[in-house]
């Protein structure tokens, strides 16, 4: 028993992490139908930008209360990285927009490369220990182990999803995205600037993706440039589990996916949790490409 | 006009203006090049060019899958390891002939290419590009965790090859035969491209739906591509374990399946030509590179990443690229049922 709720909070706090950069993939996909291979290393940027912040402000933290360094941890992250994206839509993307199927791809895997790259040779090889501002006490209510990290993370998730939802289905601007997700060129037609939205989409998924890196940096205090790698693939495989293309379903998915991989990893065998999760994701392909929330969707001719 | 595609376009009007028979006449040089030349070359020198050419190898192998059948797939190190692996526990274990790996390696990576292919290749093209990552992890992670493939230490002390009496020792053995090895990948992969088979991949490429009104059967004709690509990797991993007599799972990452994709459209998809001197550039840039005093060596990886990018947006066609080009791979803009019809004719320049 004890187990399984130790693997609840496990999956609770990863599967956060996977939905919070599964909806990155899951607003680009929608909007401009590309896997942008190179959102899990703007979570790793995320995550590097709030060490390089918090490091430089270390020595100052008897003067800045934490109070003011928390958010602050949060918001430098989520606007670098929130405009890294939408330079790189800009730059790579967007000339690519017309063309084959295969040339984005193919973008998208080099911007991967170039991001953990660049951030190999800006922040170096070896693991960064993350600098501790976040609360470090740990409960252990009933055998199990919780970390302040663990409760803070769960609630700031479910908070910007909230918004992000409140976002897509009241606001303007979320209607147009709607829109432009269902006909781009239908929607220009309407007076939409296509051109913007996906800018803006961009800048959402990167501040998102964001936000889970500084979570993930103060939750598992050390990162290094290849972070990005596998939660990019693993929050991908949520994305497609819930549905791609589709926001509740990212969030699902995440949660999911994670719940799956800690039971596995807590009852099976945690050498072994990866290959089960790209198992899943292979076998949700195959006989559910749409996911659970998912709606069909074919190849455009 | 960007001054890099100026100059490309002389090179090729140049080559166009030149006699027919120039055109064998060049890759006969370069083969007698690649014959002679490394009687004089160090061991040190050897090294590279049989990287060069076990890349080769596995670029025309990956050429198949994305050049001519258009499928991106992301985890082609996966064959590479399968074919490894086949040859290092085989020999180790059982002692078995270095020969007899050549046909296990192929096949069993071709098994495999089927095996993830057949339910896969249904999907829409860039589901297929991630599903093929999920393999590739799942085959790295497999040979780190397993205990037959030796774990993270992987398998070595795998015997030399041997025909009669004779052993392969020296750089300058393994270098003549992976090059034999190459030569064969060259022959069957030219005659492939311009076989039935080499058409329909061309056809399902730049026009699924009317491929198979036209009576091609898309996903049996995709497997085939994928399987096909797979038995090269397998082969190339065959080789790689007895030249290092050792394999381990470090050598067969994403990055090497990104290297190996970067060979592909840096040469120009579709291209023999451009996949020879995609390796080419690719294995020797860090070789130059790990000479000079900066730690250039470093920025390997963010340059080619850099020029990948480059390259989709200003000269998708790569450097060399293929006569046969259409819609999907930066050819000019044409109906694809038109470049069908003008098979074998070079397309209009671009």
């Amino acid at each position: 028993m004890n187990t399984f709720l130790q693997q609840v909070v496990n999956g609770l706090t990863v599967g956060s992490f996977y939905a919070l950069v599964a909806l990155g993939y899951t607003m680009v996909y929608g909007v401009i139908r590309l896997i942008n291979f190179a959102h899990g290393d703007l979570y790793m940027v995320g995550s590097f930008v709030g060490f390089t912040l918090l490091t430089a402000f270390g020595g100052m933290a008897q003067h800045l209360s934490g109070a003011l360094l928390i958010p602050l941890a949060f918001l430098v992250p989520m606007g670098t990285v929130g405009i890294l994206g939408v330079i790189l839509e800009r730059v790579a993307y967007r000339p690519l927009r017309r063309a084959p199927r295969l040339s984005p791809l193919i973008t998208a895997i080099g911007l991967s490369l170039a991001l953990e790259e660049g951030a190999k040779l800006g922040w170096g090889a070896s693991f960064q220990v993350y600098p501790s501002i976040f609360p470090t006490t740990i409960w252990r209510p009933g055998g199990i182990t919780i970390s302040a990290m663990q409760v803070l993370i769960l609630p700031v998730t479910v908070g910007l999803m909230l918004v992000l939802y409140l976002f897509v289905q009241r606001t303007m601007a979320g209607k147009a995205m709607r829109a432009v997700a269902i006909d781009q060129d239908a929607a220009q037609l309407m007076g939409i600037d296509v051109d913007a939205l996906i800018g803006l989409t961009f800048l959402i998924g990167a501040m998102l993706a964001a936000v889970a890196g500084v979570m993930a940096g103060g939750f598992y205090s050390e990162i290094d440039f290849n972070m990005g790698f596998l939660i990019g693939l693993k929050a991908f495989t949520a994305a497609v589990l819930g549905g791609i293309g589709n926001i509740p379903g990212a969030m699902l998915g995440g949660y999911v996916l994670a719940m799956l991989e800690a039971m596995f990893s807590g009852y099976v065998s945690s050498q072994w949790s990866d290959v089960f999760a790209f198992s899943v994701l292979i076998l949700v392909l195959v006989f559910r490409p749409t996911g659970i929330l998912g709606e069909h969707v074919v190849e455009k001719v | 006009m960007t001054p890099l595609r100026r100059m490309l376009d002389a090179r090729r009007r140049l080559l166009d203006r030149m006699p027919a028979w120039t055109r064998p006449a060049g890759g006969t040089g370069l083969l007698v090049a690649m014959l002679v030349v490394p009687l004089w070359l160090n061991n040190y020198h050897l090294t590279v060019l049989t990287n060069v050419c076990v890349y080769a190898m596995l670029g025309l192998g990956l050429n198949i899958v994305v050049g001519y059948a258009g499928l991106l797939d992301l985890g082609y190190a996966a064959f590479f390891a399968i074919g490894a692996y086949t040859t290092a526990y085989l020999m180790t274990t059982y002692n078995l002939p270095f020969w007899l790996m050549l046909p296990a390696g192929a096949g069993l990576a071709g098994v495999f290419g089927v095996l993830i292919g057949a339910p896969t290749l249904r999907l829409r093209s860039d589901y297929l590009a991630i599903v093929t990552l999920g393999f590739g992890e799942i085959t790295r992670i497999s040979a780190t965790n397993l205990d037959f493939t030796g774990g993270p230490n992987g398998l070595y002390g795998v015997p030399q090859p041997t025909i009669g009496s004779f052993t392969f020792i020296l750089p300058i053995h393994y270098y003549y035969l992976i090059l034999a090895l190459l030569l064969i990948t060259l022959f069957c992969v030219s005659r492939l491209e311009r076989s039935r088979i080499g058409r329909a991949w061309a056809y399902i490429r730049e026009d699924e739906l009317a491929a198979a009104a036209m009576g091609i059967n898309p996903i049996r004709i995709k497997l085939l591509a994928y399987a096909l690509g797979a038995v090269w990797a397998g082969i190339a991993g065959c080789f790689l374990a007895v030249q290092l007599t050792a394999v381990s799972p470090e050598s067969f990452t994403f990055n090497q399946s990104v290297q190996i994709l970067i060979i592909v459209v840096l040469g120009g998809l579709g291209s023999i030509p451009g996949v020879l001197l995609g390796a080419a550039v690719v294995v020797i840039t860090p070789e130059i590179l790990r000479d000079l005093p900066a730690n250039l060596i470093d920025w390997r990886l963010l340059f080619f990443a850099i020029v990948l990018i480059g390259l989709m947006i200003f000269r998708p066609q790569g450097l060399l690229p293929s006569r046969r080009r259409g819609r999907s791979i930066g050819g000019p803009r044409r109906d694809p049922v038109m470049i069908w019809a003008a098979e074998g004719e070079p397309p209009v320049a671009d």
